[in-house]
């Protein structure tokens, strides 16, 4: 098996070309091309010293957050050690995919369900968990039985169904949806690797985070930085979006990969996109511009990946108008449980559609910036910030359009009827 | 090390009485929740309190209707909450 040297194009789901390090055993692999392609893993041989492997490694999680997978394994593990009562925890494999530009984990769980559970059950068995789960979309569920069903471990899995909401794959969310049916999240007061599922030190990972660790256990830390930046070890997937129907691409790209270099691989011209949506709703818009793409940096010269959105914002559409809808979205995908979510995402959501519908009020940018202000930081998940963010990278970006909007014109539109 | 009041907002109505009580801490946003003032990010949701509010915290957390308040010595890491 060879490392990735520069981004590897796959096609769009439900097929695949196989030439990355995560599809590499092509599309659909069953357990036995799945093993002539990596060999087998045995999570008994594999656990001890696999939270080492996995700091030398510097894998973070694919999921969005981009912590260290190590850190959140050993506080798990360390959490469930000093009770004084010993209690074994829970590792969730985490494949909902509630962001609607996003298809690389349901890409994934199509084409390599069986690196998606050698490294679930070699985590599970590093932390010595009573119970393992896969939580996965409705849609992904049939071939994830069917892995299930092949994979010698599979039996020790759980499958839970998660619903199609935009936050059904938080991490609290996930815990209480399993314990509960409810796909809300939870208060941070405690954390899910002192207490989560039934109380039990639980460690949720990504799906895409778990296949990683699943080429670590074979094949080392050092293969896992042969791609990628010291700072941004390893690949990631990215769905890439925004060329029309039939056009999204699924790409394993490098760490520390630039934009537009992820943009030409996906067939796209930089120079012919006005604005990229890069990490999805939760993200930030930027002009196609050779950012860093990595999870930490000067902002201005790296942008976030978050969970590996990259989305272009389509030839003569205003920006103003798609953040409009996509924050209208949000306010409605909000759990109803915190206050100032509940009421700060319509009333954002209205300000900003007023903007992008022309309304020539020179006070509502100054109305939006207040709100946003107001809602950051109160609510038990990220979804207050992360909406905050979008908007603030919106005005910032569109700041030329909002101008206009204000005088009563918009560049994709033409001029408003008075 | 302050003491900071976590605010459960899965639980917080917007009743007000936390920011009658703390008024040097908290007020009240355009819908009625606590807001804590000349706070940003996570000190929004775990409010720092000076040793001089303490008292008014505890009561706060025991007087809350819908039980969303509990208080953090970070000192022991201790946490008083009504339940």
């Amino acid at each position: 098996m060879n490392p990735v040297s520069g981004e590897l194009r796959q096609a769009s789901p439900p097929h695949a070309q196989p030439v990355s390090r995560l599809l590499a055993a092509g599309p659909e692999a069953e357990y036995a091309r799945h093993a002539d392609t990596f060999g087998h893993l045995d999570p008994d041989a594999a656990a001890p010293g696999l939270l080492n492997l996995l700091e030398a490694s510097g894998l973070t999680g694919r999921g969005g957050a981009a912590f260290a997978t190590w850190r959140k394994a050993v506080a798990t593990s360390q959490s469930a050690q000093k009770r004084l009562v010993p209690v074994r925890p829970v590792v969730i494999a985490n494949g909902a995919e509630g962001e609607p530009l996003s298809f690389k984990d349901r890409t994934l769980l199509a084409h390599a369900p069986h690196l998606v559970l050698d490294g679930l059950l070699a985590v599970a068995r590093a932390v010595a968990a009573a119970q393992v789960y896969l939580y996965a979309p409705a849609a992904s569920i049939p071939g994830a039985q069917r892995a299930l069903a092949e994979h010698p471990g599979g039996r020790r899995i759980q499958v839970v169904a998660s619903p199609d909401t935009f936050i059904s794959g938080e991490a609290s969310a996930v815990v209480n949806n399993i314990a509960t049916g409810s796909a809300i999240p939870l208060d941070k007061r405690r954390r899910l690797s002192d207490t989560g599922l039934k109380g039990r030190p639980t460690l949720v990972l990504n799906v895409e985070t778990l296949a990683h660790v699943a080429l670590i256990a074979r094949f080392g830390a050092d293969w896992f930085r042969a791609a990628g930046t010291p700072q941004d070890p390893g690949t990631r997937l990215v769905s890439v979006s925004g060329r029309g129907p039939g056009r999204d691409v699924v790409l394993e790209v490098p760490g520390g990969a630039l934009l537009t270099d992820v943009l030409q691989s996906a067939g796209m011209d930089p120079a012919t996109l006005s604005a990229v949506l890069v990490g999805g709703y939760h993200g930030r818009w930027v002009r196609p511009a050779a950012h860093v793409l990595a999870p930490n940096g000067p902002v201005g010269q790296v942008v976030r990946p978050g969970a590996g959105v990259i989305h272009a914002l389509a030839d003569g559409q205003c920006g103003l108008q798609a953040t409009a809808g996509i924050v209208t979205y949000l306010a409605g995908q909000s759990a109803r449980q915190c206050g100032p979510c509940m009421f700060g995402l319509p009333a954002m959501a209205g300000v900003l559609n007023r903007i992008a519908a022309g309304e020539q009020d020179p006070r509502l940018p100054g109305d939006l910036d207040r709100l946003a202000n107001l809602v950051t930081g109160r609510g038990a998940c990220h979804h207050p910030d992360g909406t905050v963010q979008l908007i603030g990278s919106a005005l910032e970006v569109f700041s030329g359009d909002v101008r206009s909007h204000l005088a009563g014109r918009c560049s994709a539109v033409g001029i408003w009827a008075p | 090390m302050t003491a900071t009041l976590h605010i459960d907002w899965t639980r917080c109505d917007g009743r007000g009485l936390c920011a009658e009580l703390l008024s040097g801490v908290l007020v009240r946003d355009d819908w009625g929740y606590p807001v804590a003032r000349g706070r940003q990010g996570p000190e929004r949701t775990d409010v720092p309190v000076r040793p001089d509010d303490l008292e008014a915290a505890r009561e706060a957390v025991s007087l809350c209707p819908r039980l969303a308040l509990s208080l953090r010595d970070a000192a022991s890491g201790d946490s008083q909450r009504r339940r």
